[in-house]
């Protein structure tokens, strides 16, 4: 378990991050989300035990991260922002120093193979990380993060860099570990959060703003339940969005000119699918597309973050 | 201890694994016996021991081991891999430890490539070995305390430059605590037990001593002490600044 108890750091004139309290259980995928500079990379580096809290206190598995140190370490797997490293060292090199301090002997050494298999690093074995494309550098991070098979993983912007397969590949993998893990990354990626956050929190200038569920955040934007449609002949658009307007549970009518879409908002609690569909059919407009929106993350992020 | 050795192992593979190593060790003999035959006037003196190789071991080290230890805490700082190693399993005292240790073999490496010369006068006369040993080991005490205070040059800053000058200079003060130079800097403002005291940190007085096959136990903990002074300096600025 991951527990955090008020947790400050302040600089000089700069409270970077402001009583963050929370838990994280095993299983629970934990996305932590906030706008560039909101405080996420200094509270991920004081649960890695990297900075000392200014006050507040927080463990891993039990563990204070000050007072119990390399306890606490001895179960994190940690990728920091950047995925820094031994430039000059070869791959294979590299990770055997990691495997080396994680004490990773006799038996357990099999783990190194299985993390380079996993990573699929062979082909790059032999390189030194400077000479890596930067997918590369990020798969040698996450190697090196979950080299020792730790109950804790802490990603900061684990695909940060990578290409719509690598993101998809590393996205599979926190998947299959998400079981029996505790895993949290940070990211600014909104679409990293519905491919496998169970839980999200948001910070902004150092405070939890929100803490909740992918789906109960979403459940927040003005499109959650909004159903837009778009129609087959763009010169039925106006009498479309007068007519859906007129509907009494919808509260707004969005156009987009450029693909003839209509999105019809619905008052708070409503549910207007039904009858948008009976009223396209009722008026003769033949639909191309209708679809159920569950609600913008971005818009809500934008919203809590602003 | 396991690992300290770790890092030892990964520091001392890193060094060789640029072309940092090679040019070190090249300038730093090619140096020795420059300084050796023509300053030192080996031959002329006629005299079976190396005392002309010694003598110039403080300044050849003045500007060689800052050298070396400008890169032990800046480059991990400025990389971010110090982030990356201090949050392994690992106190902060292995690390620093065990990239001093990595640094000072690999200043024992470059000196004991000078025993050409050892057998070089063995082979002209009949040296009193047991001084050129003392006068080994001097040396590379010397250079452990050259490297102690260039490491905490070295986590001072970001940039392996500005820790290479405030190595020299640093080694320099030390080097020279018993001289005019320093001491008339002390002088008009400071009590002179103090001045005195100031004196007796010059590295060259201890160092000139055992240069001369003398091992005194009081050396000996000269050394130790400023060493474990430094390397004590350089977990706190580390603790302090690691993360900036």
């Amino acid at each position: 378990m991951i527990k955090s108890e008020h947790l400050c750091k302040r600089y000089e004139s700069l409270t970077a991050v402001d009583d963050v309290s929370f838990e994280v259980r095993p299983g629970e995928v934990l996305g932590f989300l906030g706008p560039n500079g909101a405080g996420k990379t200094t509270t991920m580096r004081m649960l890695a035990g990297f900075i000392a809290p200014t006050s507040g206190q927080a463990s891993i598995c039990g563990h204070d991260v000050e007072q119990d140190a390399l306890a606490a370490k001895s179960c994190l797997g940690y990728l920091p922002e950047g995925a820094p490293a031994y430039g000059e060292m070869p791959v294979r090199r590299f990770l055997e120093f990691i495997a080396d301090l994680r004490g990773l002997s006799g038996a357990r050494r099999a783990r190194l193979g299985y993390v380079i298999d996993r990573l699929q690093l062979e082909e790059v074995l032999g390189q030194t990380i400077d000479t890596l494309s930067k997918g590369f550098r990020r798969r040698v991070g996450l190697a090196q993060a979950i080299m020792h098979d730790p109950p804790v993983l802490l990603l900061d912007e684990p695909t940060d860099g990578l290409d719509p397969n690598q993101k998809h590949e590393v996205r599979t993998l926190i998947n299959e570990m998400a079981r029996d893990k505790i895993i949290v990354i940070s990211t600014h990626i909104l679409e990293e959060v519905d491919a496998v956050c169970t839980r999200v929190i948001i910070v902004a200038r150092g405070r939890i703003v929100a803490d909740d569920s992918p789906q109960g955040l979403a459940a927040q934007s003005r499109y959650h339940n909004a159903v837009s449609v778009r129609l087959e002949r763009p010169e039925h658009l106006t009498a479309m969005r007068a007519a859906m307007a007129a509907l009494p549970a919808v509260a707004e009518v969005e156009v987009s000119d450029r693909e003839s879409r209509l999105t019809a908002l619905p008052r708070r609690g409503s549910e207007i699918l039904p009858a948008v569909s009976e009223l396209a059919a009722r008026r003769g407009f033949a639909l191309k597309e209708l679809h159920l929106e569950s609600g913008r993350l971005d818009e809500v992020f934008r919203t809590i973050t602003a | 201890m396991r690992n300290v050795a770790i890092i030892v192992r990964r520091e001392l593979g890193s060094y060789f694994a640029t072309p940092i190593a090679y040019i070190f060790i090249v300038i730093f003999l090619v140096l020795a016996s420059w300084f050796t035959f023509y300053l030192g006037g080996f031959y002329e003196r006629a005299q079976a021991d190396l005392d002309p190789f010694f003598s110039f071991h403080p300044w050849l080290y003045l500007f060689l081991i800052p050298a070396i230890s400008m890169r032990l805490w800046a480059e991990e700082r400025k990389s971010g891999s110090i982030e990356l190693l201090m949050t392994q399993p690992v106190t902060l005292w292995q690390a620093v430890a065990g990239k001093f240790i990595a640094a000072w073999i690999f200043a024992g490496i470059a000196l004991a490539l000078t025993f050409p010369l050892w057998i070089t006068v063995n082979y002209l006369g009949s040296p009193d070995n047991g001084a050129i040993l003392a006068a080994y080991v001097g040396s590379f005490l010397l250079a452990a305390g050259f490297l102690a205070v260039g490491s905490f040059m070295s986590a001072l800053t970001r940039n392996q430059v500005v820790a290479f000058i405030l190595g020299v200079v640093g080694c320099f003060v030390l080097l020279l605590a018993g001289y005019p130079m320093v001491i008339d800097a002390f002088h008009s403002w400071l009590p002179q037990t103090l001045v005195d005291a100031i004196a007796s940190l010059s590295l060259l007085t201890h160092f000139d001593s055992i240069e001369k096959g003398v091992l005194d136990v009081r050396d000996l903990i000269y050394f130790a002490m400023l060493i474990a002074y430094f390397l004590i300096a350089t977990a706190v600025v580390l603790d302090v600044r690691k993360a900036e």
